[in-house]
């Protein structure tokens, strides 16, 4: 399915990654959004809220997190694509309402500007310390997608990913930024709305009566209906059948889990973006995402300029975490290092993955601004050592 | 083009960020560079200190930051005293010549005075300094065409002010091709970058 042209700023922009990002949940057909503005995300609801009206749709400033939260999800129930944007603090709030959409499998976007945390923090400045929160935030056991960028044009790009993913494994999306990238500004180009493909509603097919709006199809996700069309219809975050009445024992819980996990882990392949360079010969992969893969980059480019072997993976894709492509890495390479903002969070899932077949060495930082080149440089060395 | 580190800084309110962005479009959609902005601000909307930082480059721009800028525009003292020190030698200094009052001789450094402000004041609008300050930016260090330039300007003001920004910007223009002129030995010791390179 192509892009709704009324959403798409086809041309070349001068943006930063929070408007970029904005763009991009336009261009994949989003209509609804609900935020408690928070720093540094604040410019991506602004935009929405400034050019939502001439497209048509709906943006409310709710009056906190949980409310933006499970805005959203009424929204998507009712029809429409929508997405929330915050940061830590706000996202820490949200976690209910993510877990809720996972349990009801309500396709939809978070979208966390990640600033220093816990608590408020550092409001204005950088860090990658919510990628665990990401995964795991809420309670229960669940599978989640993440996807994180590292340019305005990927905030575009992979915005639109978000979504498509969404739609197609009827989850929520974590779009892990971070304030760097969401504040940095560089060339973005939007295409023309019949070059962007989206993944359409998956709305069934059968006729009201029929529908058991919990029946998984063949890839274990079910087919959706909304509110308003005639179907009779139950959404519950309880543990429930497939018809989406709560049914709560041990066998239905080992059933409804097992699928929502499933449906993600067996399309973990196709779910992992990624770019890679000179893996093959490499003494040493840096292994990281977001901002710091760009200061990474530097810190590669200086190794190799003094002889050593060192090649490069940048995970698009955090969650689900691409474990084959560690272990093919690890399986090469002698040692991996990990650079990231915060105290050690990848680098321990990517030991996993790595499971001793190589060194792994983390590059902690606290946050509240990038790591210095010279920093990974120096890990790079000592791993290759 | 080779890499060039860049940053423009003054207080809130005098149009830093703009200045900053007109240069970044400039090299990215008017010429086939890259450029990549990032900036920095207090929490004040008015009077704080505000701070912007261009990487222009043929190529991708990794690193984000500006590190040893080759070029830096102060429009206030206090972006004077904190920027200059980590200014590349031999780089240059551009400076709103009546907010700064420079402390020191800087024999390593190219400098360069424009009366901004005074010279928006004459167009009728004090706000439009910034774009004095573009102007003046591009006849100095001629790292990008001037119609390059020109179009980034009226790409980034509103419809209104076009033609306001328009003539700041050539006034801030003619006024460094002047300086240029009056310094022809300074400016040819200079390392110009342009993109015809």
């Amino acid at each position: 399915m192509e892009a709704d042209p009324r959403g798409v700023l086809t041309g070349v922009h001068f943006i930063d990654g929070d408007h970029a990002c904005c763009e991009g949940a336009l261009a994949a057909g989003a209509r609804f959004a609900a935020g408690y503005p928070i720093t540094p995300s604040t410019e991506v609801v602004e935009r929405f809220a400034s050019r939502i009206p001439t497209i048509g749709g709906t943006f409310i400033q709710m009056e906190d997190e949980l409310a933006s939260s499970i805005a959203i999800l009424g929204a998507v129930w009712g029809g429409a694509k929508a997405f929330t944007v915050t940061s830590g603090p706000g996202f820490s709030l949200m976690m209910e309402h993510i877990g809720y959409a996972a349990m009801t499998e309500t396709p939809c976007v978070f979208v966390n500007v990640q600033r220093g945390g816990p608590s408020t923090g550092l409001p204005t400045l950088p860090a990658q310390a919510d990628m665990m929160q990401a995964r795991w935030g809420s309670h229960g056991d669940y599978e989640i997608i993440a996807l994180c960028p590292n340019s305005p044009q990927e905030c575009f790009d992979l915005m639109i990913e978000a979504f498509n993913f969404s739609e197609q494994y009827r989850t929520p999306v974590m779009f892990m930024m971070d304030e760097v990238v969401g504040h940095m500004t560089e060339k973005v180009v939007i295409p023309a709305p019949d070059r962007i493909r989206l993944y359409p509603r998956r709305h069934t097919r059968k006729a009201p009566g029929e529908l058991n709006l919990y029946e998984p199809e063949e890839d274990l996700v079910p087919a959706m209906a909304h509110a308003g069309e005639g179907y009779r219809f139950h959404v519950t975050g309880l543990t429930h059948d497939e018809r989406g009445y709560p049914a709560m024992n041990a066998r239905a819980q080992d059933r409804l889990i097992g699928r929502l996990q499933e449906k993600i882990r067996r399309a973990a392949e196709s779910l992992a973006l990624f770019e890679e360079e000179a893996v093959e010969e490499a003494d040493v992969v840096v292994i990281s995402y977001g901002i710091t893969s760009r200061v990474a980059q530097r810190a590669i480019d200086m190794a190799r300029e003094s002889g050593l072997r060192v090649g490069k993976f940048r995970l698009k894709t955090v969650w689900p975490f691409p474990d084959a492509h560690i272990r093919r890495l690890a399986a090469g390479a002698r040692a991996l290092v990990v650079p990231e903002l915060n105290r050690g969070q990848i680098v321990r899932e990517v030991e996993r993955a790595a499971a001793g077949a190589a060194r792994v060495v983390g590059v902690p930082h606290a946050g509240g601004s990038v790591h210095r080149p010279e920093r990974i440089l120096e890990a790079i060395r000592e791993a290759a050592a | 083009m080779s890499l060039t580190e860049i940053r423009i800084a003054g207080f809130g309110g005098q149009g830093v960020i703009l200045a900053a962005q007109v240069v970044g479009k400039a090299a990215c959609i008017y010429q086939d560079g890259y450029a990549t902005m990032t900036q920095s601000f207090g929490p004040e909307a008015r009077g704080g200190s505000s701070s912007a930082q261009v990487v222009i480059a043929s190529e991708p721009v990794l690193y984000p930051y500006v590190t040893r800028p080759d070029v830096l525009v102060v429009m206030s003292q206090e972006a004077y005293t904190r920027f200059t020190p980590e200014l590349k030698d031999g780089g240059m200094l551009l400076v709103e010549e009546d907010m700064v009052r420079l402390s020191q001789p800087h024999s390593n450094l190219k400098v360069y005075g424009v009366p901004a402000t005074r010279l928006a004041e004459e167009l009728g609008k004090r706000m439009v300094l910034n774009i004095v300050m573009v102007g003046f930016f591009g006849a100095i260090t001629g790292l990008l065409p001037q119609e390059a330039l020109r179009q980034a300007v009226a790409d980034s003001v509103p419809a209104a002010f076009r033609e306001l920004n328009l003539r700041a910007f050539e006034k801030g223009y003619e006024y460094g091709l002047q300086k240029g002129l009056e310094n022809t030995e300074d400016v040819r010791l200079l390392p110009l970058h342009s993109f015809d390179e």
